[in-house]
């Protein structure tokens, strides 16, 4: 049987892990690589390098963090942040990422998805969205609205509109984000997650709120998602990872323990 | 020296970084004759079926792959490779090399909520020893993304098996031949410990 996937979430500025992620283990800060390298060693099932650098001229350095990634972790991984074209992709892919991950450029030229997919498999093509609740309205009927820069900036696009033409135009992954749960360790949006999940036929991975193993188990089961993205509860070493896949097991959750 | 096959199909070079982290020597080529001097091959891939068998007919990738078999040259196949070593493949009803007698099929699962590409860590079902996975302890998940699935006409073929909707085989084999439907490069230290053991691997000669 299929396992349910726990994949973990890094931040990455300049090189150095982000600095609004705050670890436990002081020795770790600064690099995601051994960090990325302890969670593969403990059993993570795949690894996501968010690259939120400002300036565009130091690309080159997420480039260094990928390639050191590729030569010591073997499980798949992906790279998003600041990838705006097929030519962008293609770096990231030859540095030794499995998949890339497009999220506001997608959704400022969708055409991004459909290139990136037809060049490189649409196994390779994850697309993030960071998703807001609002009232529903004609044009947002599901009552969610994709939302880009964190949150900052409306879009008027429907959440599960957006799902279902990404997964038209060649994704082959969600990463759905609630900006309303992000951060708050209060549980994933399970209603989000479970809308999305039945909307498309890719795999759902589900994003933010992630706070105990618990939460976990609700997104996996009720919330319908192929995997949950966790962040902070391993980053703050309140949970390890086997701690997640054990509790999971227990409930009858599928998981790979290693 | 082991030849890695490039054909143009997918990131090659994943498997070549697994090899160099575990120190063993490789080379990535598309020519045939640098292939029939190997004296190990890997044969990856990622991608369509039906687009990367005419690129390999056109090589004499096909012919030099053949030659090496008989040769009793030890080959690994994982993923598209593998389905290139059987006979005929539903994606695009294309005819392969035929090194393995056997079908290529697609997944058609009749439970909905099973979302094709089979993708993410699923168990080894290990139907038969082979020395390959000899340090793949029973219940080790690997990593899959694949839509299609090999299917050996010969059940003695069947080295391991995975269950999705279906039971499939997931690894196949026969004497100098070893073909995985998992990628070992992506499926952490137990997938590492089939591609250490295929440096290493004397099949018999027959």
């Amino acid at each position: 049987m299929l396992s349910k996937r726990i994949v973990s979430c890094l931040d990455v500025r300049d090189g150095n892990l982000a600095k609004s992620v705050k670890f436990v283990n002081t020795k770790d800060i600064g690099d995601p690589v051994s960090t990325a390298k302890r969670y593969y060693e403990n059993g993570i099932d795949e690894l996501v390098f968010y690259d939120i650098t400002a300036s565009s001229d130091k690309r080159d350095i997420m480039l260094d963090v990928v390639s050191r990634v590729a030569a010591q972790i073997f499980i798949p991984f992906s790279v998003g942040g600041g990838l705006r074209s097929v030519d962008d992709c293609k770096k990231v892919l030859l540095a030794g990422a499995e998949k890339v991950n497009v999220n506001t450029a997608a959704v400022a030229r969708p055409e991004l998805i459909s290139e990136a997919s037809a060049a490189f498999g649409a196994q390779c093509v994850v697309l993030s969205m960071d998703v807001l609740a609002v009232p529903k309205s004609t044009s947002i009927t599901s009552g969610y609205e994709i939302v880009t820069h964190g949150g900052r900036t409306r879009t008027a696009m429907d959440a599960i509109a957006w799902a279902k033409r990404g997964e038209k135009l060649g994704a082959g992954e969600l990463v759905v984000n609630s900006i309303d749960a992000d951060g708050t360790k209060e549980g994933y949006e399970l209603r989000l997650t479970r809308m999305m999940a039945e909307a498309v036929g890719i795999p759902v991975i589900a994003s933010g709120g992630g706070g105990t193993p618990e939460h976990l188990y609700q997104v996996l089961t009720e919330g319908k998602a192929d995997a949950a993205l966790v962040a902070s509860i391993l980053h703050y070493g309140e949970y390890s990872i086997r701690e997640v896949k054990e509790y999971l097991k227990k409930k009858g959750v599928p998981v790979r323990m290693t | 020296m082991i030849s890695i096959i490039d054909y143009k199909a997918g990131n090659l070079t994943s498997v070549k970084r697994a090899l160099d982290f575990l120190g063993i020597e490789c080379t990535i080529t598309g020519e045939a004759n640098v292939i029939r001097k190997s004296q190990r091959i890997i044969f990856p891939g990622v991608g369509n079926a039906a687009s990367a068998v005419p690129v390999i007919r056109e090589r004499g990738i096909d012919s030099a792959l053949a030659e090496a078999f008989r040769a009793g040259t030890p080959i690994l196949g994982i993923c598209l490779g593998t389905q290139i070593i059987l006979s005929r493949s539903e994606e695009g009803d294309t005819e392969c090399l035929g090194l393995i007698k056997g079908n290529v099929a697609r997944f058609n699962l009749s439970d909905p909520s099973l979302k094709v590409p089979h993708m993410g860590w699923n168990e080894l079902l290990i139907r038969q020893k082979h020395v390959l996975l000899k340090d793949v302890a029973p219940g080790t998940q690997m990593y899959f993304v694949h839509s299609f699935y090999p299917l050996p006409s010969d059940a003695s073929a069947v080295i391991a098996e995975c269950e999705y909707g279906i039971t499939f085989p997931c690894a196949i084999g026969a004497r100098n031949l070893f073909a995985t439907q998992f990628h070992p490069e992506k499926s952490g230290p137990a997938g590492l410990s089939i591609l250490k053991n295929f440096a290493a691997w004397e099949p018999e000669k027959c």
